[in-house]
This record gives C-alpha cells, structure tokens and sequence, in this order.
C-alpha cells in the first residue's frame, strides 16, 4: 500500500516538476566527465607503454587503416542519426524518432562487430593482450571503449523499447538527452583513440 | 547546454534549424576526420608536419564536436556543464601530461 503510495508520488513529480530534467542532465554530465579522468589514464598508461613491444608486433605492423576509417565513419554517421532521433523525439514526432534510433543502433553495431572481429584477428595471429606491454594497453584502451559503446547499445535497445511501448513522455525525453550526451561523448573518444593509438602508430 | 531547457517547440522552422546546425558539425567532422587519414595513408607531407596536421585536426574535432553535438556554451544555463568540462580538461592535461613527462625522463635516466 505504502509502496504503491509513494510510487504514485515519484511519478506525479517526474511528471510535474519540470527543473527535474536539467538536474538530471548536470549530474549525468558530471558522471561524464568522471569518465574522461578514468579514459585519460588509460589513455595515459597507452602512451607510456606503446613502445615496449617486447621484440614483437608494433602499432606500424598490425593496424589497418582503411578498417579504422571504416569504424571511424560508422560511428560518426552513428553520432548524426542519433542527433536526428532526439531531435524528433522532441518535436514528439514518435516513428521517426524510433527509425532514427534504429538507424544508430545498426551503426554502432556494426562497429562492435568490427572492432570485435580486429580483437580476434590479433589474439589469433598471437597478438593477444599478454603477449606485451604495448598489446595489453591497446586492448585495455581500446576494450574500454567497446565496452562503453556496447553499454550505449543495450541502453539504446531499452529507450527503443520504452518509446515504443510508452511513447515519448517527458521523462523518456530526459533518458534519451543522457543518452545523446553519452553517445556523442563516445564519439569524442574515439576521436582520441583513432588519433593517437592508429594515426600516430602507424606514423 | 540547451538540451535540457529548449522548450519542445512544435514549430517546423525549430525542428529544421536543429537539423541544420546537425549537419554543419557532421560536415566538419567528416572533413575534420578525412585531412588527418588522408594525411597518413598517403605519406603527402612529412612526418613532422603530418604529425602537427593530426594533432591540430583531433582538436579542432574535438571542439567542432562540443559546439554541436554536445551543445557546451558559455549561456546562462550551460555554464556549468561548460566550466565541469574545462576543469576535467585541466585535471586530464595534468594527468596525462604529467605522467607522460616523469615517465620518459626516468627512461631517459635508466639509460
């Protein structure tokens, strides 16, 4: 009884207090930049180590570059479609908004699948992550990202989900702007990685 | 930031200029991203130029990507988020910079 009470509560003020969304945006935009501290140490631990390569494989022996622009512009297209889904979804405009989240949804899977595809081409050839210093920073960097971009994807399937079945309420909106913010910070990543781990690898 | 406070208009003409403003930050970022490629698949320059082109396009990204995908201003309501944002830049920079630095100077010294 009391559950149900209160429960009625937090959705009478999610659904009325209208300042609720921007505090919501700040504290995730918070978490984000928590995240860009944790990244930057990885990214860290990248550059003091790329060089020991402990008489094996170097960044200029197994990077392909026409395969990272591949993964590059998917996610960079990623990046737009999303823009557009939230972009109708706040015009309330419900199909649109969905086509275009499916739209980022194949994109980003396409560039798991490829990066996953790169991970195991390398452990196969016997460049798994133990085999140097310079390798177990590159899948820690590089694993962490995916890692971030799939989280993305699951929650991605979830709001698909939810407006699908509950439409584009106020608080779906509030989910969806994280998500952008989330989606687009991936981006600017990834930015870094292919800048410093691919392009000056191969350098 | 004005994801939060942008009142959901209905209007055609606001849903047309978000797109449009959309499509100027995926343009630069597909130009921002090609130079540097470019730069490196094709051996074009030297290896410090092509160096500086890379760094100097990752930045500019990287800000192209912040004005308009992320929408970070200097307005009433974004401030915040934009001052949260240069403070964690300061805290990378000491970060990475810093590492990086005591690291190849005490390589420098094994030797």
């Amino acid at each position: 009884m009391s559950t149900a009470i209160s429960r009625d509560l937090y959705v009478e003020q999610a659904d009325e207090h209208h300042d609720t969304s921007g505090n919501t945006l700040l504290g995730f935009w918070l978490y984000l930049m928590t995240d860009c501290i944790l990244f930057a140490s990885v990214f860290a631990t990248y550059a003091v180590l790329f060089m020991n390569t402990d008489g094996g494989v170097s960044g200029k022996d197994i990077f392909e570059l026409n395969f990272v622009l591949i993964e590059t512009a998917a996610l960079l297209v990623s990046s737009i479609t999303f823009g557009l889904a939230l972009i109708y979804a706040k015009h309330q405009k419900r199909s649109a908004a969905l086509v275009w989240l499916m739209v980022t949804f194949v994109l980003g899977c396409v560039f798991i699948s490829m990066e996953v595809y790169e991970f195991h081409h390398l452990i196969e050839a016997g460049h798994g992550p133990q085999r140097s210093a310079f390798l177990s920073s590159f899948f820690a960097l590089v694993g962490l990202h995916g890692l971030h971009v799939t989280a993305g994807l699951i929650w991605m399937a979830i709001m698909m989900f939810e407006v699908g079945k509950t439409g584009l309420t106020k608080r779906s909106i509030t989910r969806l702007s994280c998500l952008s913010l989330f989606w687009h910070f991936l981006d600017i990543v990834w930015v870094c990685v292919f800048t410093v781990v691919y392009l000056l690898g191969v350098l | 930031m004005n994801l939060a406070h942008t009142t959901p208009g209905n209007t055609s003409e606001s849903l047309i200029a978000s797109v449009k403003s959309y499509l100027v930050g995926f343009l630069l970022s597909v130009i921002l991203t090609g130079i540097p490629f470019w730069a490196v698949m094709t051996h074009h320059f030297d290896k410090p130029i092509t160096l500086g082109i890379v760094l100097v396009t990752a930045i500019v990204q990287i800000v192209v990507h912040l004005k308009y995908f992320l929408h970070l201003d200097f307005s009433k309501e974004g401030r915040l988020n934009t001052f949260s944002f240069l403070f964690t830049t300061l805290i990378i920079v000491m970060v990475v910079g810093l590492s990086v630095w005591i690291i190849y100077a005490a390589n420098d010294l094994m030797m």
